[in-house]
């Protein structure tokens, strides 16, 4: 998917944040999440600012501090903080990141109006990341987690997170 | 008036004004909880608990902001705990308990629409904080009012008794909308300046929204004349007093506690 907003990550610091795990997702960095929003550096300070899933996410205050540490670690001094606006959408989750999604079994957010029908159970198009078929049905539009919704697969019987599309 | 009486007494209105979105949220927030492993199933019990999640969410960035503006030194969980019950402005709706599911969800549905309206509208501020939580505070209410939507037209549409409890709950929480629509000389003040919103003026969009919902539920429109109101002006029913006692206990008994 494009990516609409522009972000300035500097190339020295994207290693570092490309090592910091979303902690409810591990296997995706807040990268390829797309909530880094901007990654400066002066001299030896870092300046970065982040920004929310979901306004209540619990992730955000550890992200936060794992960002820190990251940059501790690495000889910066850490300055981190949290904007609204833009409000993030899931179009800036990366194609790597919809990829780890999908391998640690989250079913990766459609499109818009791909979404909306599949969460109102209008149709079958929500793929089971198990078995890969679209045999699946919407359990509840609240998952284990603010951004994700219950589905189960009808062939493997499995059920599923679907990471719900936030346009 | 010197500019700086001047700038005080915008700062005092546009802290009430932010409390009277922002406690609605936080109170309702709080009733949510409440259903924290009581849901009558899982999948609604997490459910509400998100939903109830994503308001408190909403509260931080209301209150952070009310905080920034305060020529007082608090911060937000002061603002959130450490008021009088007088000094919370949200609507008595929020304040209603949880008697059963179909009254919580008659809650959640009269409130979301409400919401999701007052969001849309926020988004013109000349505000450009509230603005910005209006934007993302949107996304998060249209799956509410979806939730709470869907589970009026199950109950509405459902078996006798869950059809008949569902309009007992309409029928009961129907007299706290009007409130919705009121305004507070604060909310005058800042429509005035272009910063709030003229909640008057979203009434009969309101009422036939939800008035949609109720027919395709097979429900009754209740017809009203006598409505309640106060909870805007700080003036609460009861139940307000229980809640607080429950919410601000642990800042109460540890004074500056934190996580």
């Amino acid at each position: 998917m494009i990516n609409q907003e522009k972000v300035y990550i500097d190339k020295k610091l994207e290693p570092i944040l490309q090592e910091v795990p979303d902690p409810e997702i591990p296997v995706i960095s807040i990268l390829d999440l797309g909530v880094v929003r901007e990654a400066k550096i002066e001299g030896d300070q870092a300046f970065i600012k982040i920004t929310p899933t979901y306004s209540g996410c619990p992730a955000m205050d550890v992200i936060g501090d794992d960002i820190s540490s990251a940059l501790k670690k690495a000889g910066y001094e850490p300055h981190v903080k949290l904007i609204l606006a833009p409000a993030w959408t899931t179009d800036w989750i990366t194609e790597r990141g919809r990829k780890a999604m999908e391998e640690y079994g989250i079913a990766a957010p459609l499109d818009a109006s791909a979404d909306k029908r599949a969460l109102l159970g209008e149709e079958k198009i929500v793929k089971c990341p198990q078995c890969q078929s679209t045999n699946t049905h919407l359990v509840s539009q609240f998952g284990s987690t603010a951004c994700k919704a219950l589905f189960k697969c009808d062939d493997c019987q499995e059920p599923f997170d679907y990471f719900k599309c936030l346009i | 008036m010197s500019s700086k009486q001047k700038d005080s007494s915008f700062s005092e209105n546009m802290i009430k004004y932010i409390y009277g979105i922002a406690d609605n949220s936080l109170i309702l927030g709080q009733r949510l909880g409440e259903l924290t492993g009581h849901g009558p199933t899982l999948e609604v019990d997490i459910a509400m608990t998100n939903i109830s999640l994503d308001l408190f969410g909403q509260v931080r960035s209301y209150f952070q902001y009310a905080a920034q503006i305060s020529d007082k030194d608090v911060t937000e969980d002061d603002l959130a705990f450490l008021r009088t019950e007088r000094e919370y402005l949200n609507v008595l709706l929020v304040e209603q308990p949880n008697k059963d599911f179909a009254y919580s969800i008659g809650r959640q549905f009269l409130f979301d629409h409400f919401h999701f309206i007052l969001m849309t509208e926020l988004q013109n501020s000349k505000d450009e904080t509230l603005v910005a939580i209006a934007k993302k505070t949107i996304k998060e209410v249209s799956y509410h009012k979806r939730f709470s939507s869907d589970w009026v037209k199950r109950l509405g549409d459902g078996t006798e008794k869950s059809h008949q409890k569902m309009q007992t709950a309409i029928d009961d929480l129907w007299k706290y909308t009007d409130e919705l629509f009121h305004t507070t000389e604060a909310d005058e003040k800042m429509i005035e300046a272009g910063v709030g919103v003229d909640v008057k003026k979203l009434k009969e969009q309101y009422y036939k929204n939800v008035s949609e919902v109720l027919e395709e539920a097979t429900l009754q429109v209740p017809d009203l004349k006598y409505f309640q109101k106060g909870g805007k002006n700080g003036i609460h029913s009861e139940h307000m007093g229980f809640i607080l006692t429950e919410m601000q206990y642990m800042q109460r008994t540890f004074p500056g506690m934190k996580w």
